[in-house]
């Protein structure tokens, strides 16, 4: 690959007091293109994203290489990282409701934060962010601006984290579950959106996400993660032909529609998949 | 086996309006699915019906009682709700062991340790869980564990806004399976928010399309394969999910 955005060579996490490491031994690099993380449960996703952000105050991370762009990740100061994130990486995380400032409006919040990266007055923030709620396709963006978080579906809040990260024009975006509570069509919107970025800005993209027709289609690449490792790595229109037996119980335990309405089938889990990945 | 009714439910906040006179009926031991647009009235129709949300008029009832006319302990033991957002449903300084002990301890009920040792089974979790805190949980171990909740009471009726939305799919299939269980089991009866209609269609009799606060439909599952809903919102809705199980 020519020159990688990202660039992560053997990283391990272990959160503070924790017997085992949350992640093993994760290798991956990224360019500008797609690339899916799914993975049972609790199996380091959202780990991996914020280590790559340096959001993990309470573990201990090690790794041979954590390059982002010109930014040597193992090394730079907290300093560098408040510049660094937000503004050219940012993720949109898996509880938006949760990281949004309960007692605060949501549009001042956004644009806030659009305003710690960008010179802008204030009617102008306010006027982009309303730009970018339409763009995320929230129908009554003046009304929903006015809303505090505890106010917004499910849905809205995952949009308003995504216009929030939007704003800034960033060269990596790690999506943690984007459009999990979207309704299809506005899921189809929303997953256009994040593809213009990466075609038009050349961003690279890392989406963490359980829905399986999503990476399949929308993804250049897979990461298939299992307790903590990469247990298999293909490209995302092989999906179906995994080998791995996590990846193969995972794809058979998706129901589909007009299928029969048995017990679906679930995955015995077997110690050997604690192994190193098998590429194909 | 208990019986729902939803008759006329109004809602505003403030001057919106954000539930027009919705009703349904659900029989005794169905699982009936509530899909739609983002934003369109289902968790509030879930949280109007719990009574977390008092402002609104119309008719709820359960097995023919009106959920208003319950005393308050009655109505937890018969309707439990998992919620969308299982981060803020728990509280953050509360373990596991809490969470699952505190409503068995309300509700008087025996044997807790072992209730909550096979609560953590059912859901997929290590019984030593039991012990952490939801800061040291991914979000799908949140989630079960809120499943957890609702469903160590027994309840009658549970409420699930996207149960699984969280999940890799090898383990919303442990829960949709124990789900399942439970309904032949203990006669469980169910109300369930979907986006994903493979799993409405895997788990529910019927389902009704909400958009801007409105039921649009009310659909038989097997109205699904074939698109054959009437409603022009709720045939670009399943159109769009037909097209999504086979390309994005
Ligand atoms: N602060 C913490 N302290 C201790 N353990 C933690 C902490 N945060 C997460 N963990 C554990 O680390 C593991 C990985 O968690 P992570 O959130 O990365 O999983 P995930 O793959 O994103 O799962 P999900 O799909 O459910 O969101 C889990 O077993 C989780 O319980
Ligand atoms: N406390 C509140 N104050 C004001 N408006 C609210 C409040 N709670 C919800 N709303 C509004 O009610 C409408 C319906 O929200 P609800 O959460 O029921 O939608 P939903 O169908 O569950 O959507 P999603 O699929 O995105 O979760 C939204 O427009 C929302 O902004
Ligand atoms: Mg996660
Ligand atoms: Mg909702």
């Amino acid at each position: 690959m020519t020159d990688p955005i990202l660039d992560i060579e053997n990283l391990s996490v272990r959160y503070r007091g924790a017997t085992e490491p949350a992640v093993r031994g994760v290798s991956f690099s990224l360019g500008r293109e797609r690339l899916g993380i799914v993975g049972e449960s609790g199996s380091g996703k959202s780990t991996v994203g914020r280590a790559i952000l340096r959001l993990l105050d309470s573990a201990e991370i090690t790794a041979d290489r954590m390059q982002f762009e010109d930014v040597d990740l193992l090394n730079a100061s907290e300093r560098q990282m408040l510049k660094v994130r937000g503004r050219r990486m940012s993720m949109i995380l898996q509880d938006p409701k949760f990281s949004l400032n309960p007692i605060q409006r949501c549009g001042d919040q956004v644009a806030e934060a659009f305003r710690t990266h960008v010179r802008a007055s204030k009617a102008e923030a306010r006027a982009k962010v309303i730009e970018m709620l339409n763009a995320v396709q929230i129908r009554d963006p003046e009304r929903v601006y006015q809303l505090y978080p505890h106010e917004v579906s499910g849905g809205m809040g995952q949009r308003i984290m995504i216009a929030m990260m939007l704003l800034t024009d960033p060269d990596l975006v790690i999506a943690d579950e984007p459009t999990s509570a979207l309704d299809v069509t506005v899921r189809l919107q929303v997953l256009n959106i994040l593809d213009r970025l990466v075609h038009e800005h050349g961003i690279g993209l890392i989406m963490i996400s359980h829905d399986l027709n999503l990476v399949r289609n929308f993804c250049d690449r897979v990461i298939i993660m299992y307790a903590g490792r990469v247990v298999e790595t293909l490209a995302a229109s092989d999906l179906d032909n995994a080998q791995h037996p996590y990846s193969r119980g995972l794809l058979a335990a998706q129901p589909r529609i007009g299928g029969s309405r048995g017990p679906l089938p679930v995955l015995e889990r077997d110690d050997s998949w604690m192994q190193p990945e098998v590429r194909s | 086996m208990k019986p729902i009714a939803v008759k006329d439910l109004c809602m505003s906040f403030g001057a919106v309006q954000v539930l027009h006179d919705v009703s349904f009926d659900v029989a005794a031991g169905e699982c009936f699915g509530l899909v739609g647009e983002s934003g369109s009235g289902k968790s509030t129709v879930l949280r109007c019906m719990s009574l977390l949300q008092g402002q609104w008029t119309g008719e709820v009832s359960i097995g023919g009682v009106r959920v208003r006319d319950m005393p308050l302990n009655d109505r937890c033991r018969m309707v439990q709700m998992v919620f969308q957002d299982p981060y803020g449903s728990l509280h953050p300084r509360h373990s596991v062991a809490t969470v699952l002990s505190e409503p068995l301890k309300i509700h008087g009920l025996d044997r807790a340790n072992e209730r909550m040792a096979q609560a953590m089974i059912d859901v997929g979790l290590p019984v030593d869980f039991l012990d952490r805190f939801p800061h040291q949980l991914s979000g799908g171990q949140r989630q079960r564990v809120a499943i957890a909740r609702a469903l160590i009471l027994e309840p009658d009726v549970v409420l699930l806004d996207e149960p699984t939305s969280a999940l890799d799919v090898s383990v919303q299939a442990e829960i949709l399976n124990l789900l399942s269980r439970l309904r032949t089991d203990k006669g469980f009866t169910y109300i369930m928010v979907s986006h994903d209609l493979s799993v409405v269609d895997h788990m529910c009799e019927r389902f009704a399309v909400m958009q801007s606060g409105r039921i649009v439909e009310i659909l038989p599952r097997e109205a699904i394969p074939t698109n054959a809903a009437r409603d022009p919102y709720a045939r670009e809705l399943i159109g769009a999910s037909l097209a999504y199980e086979r390309a994005v």
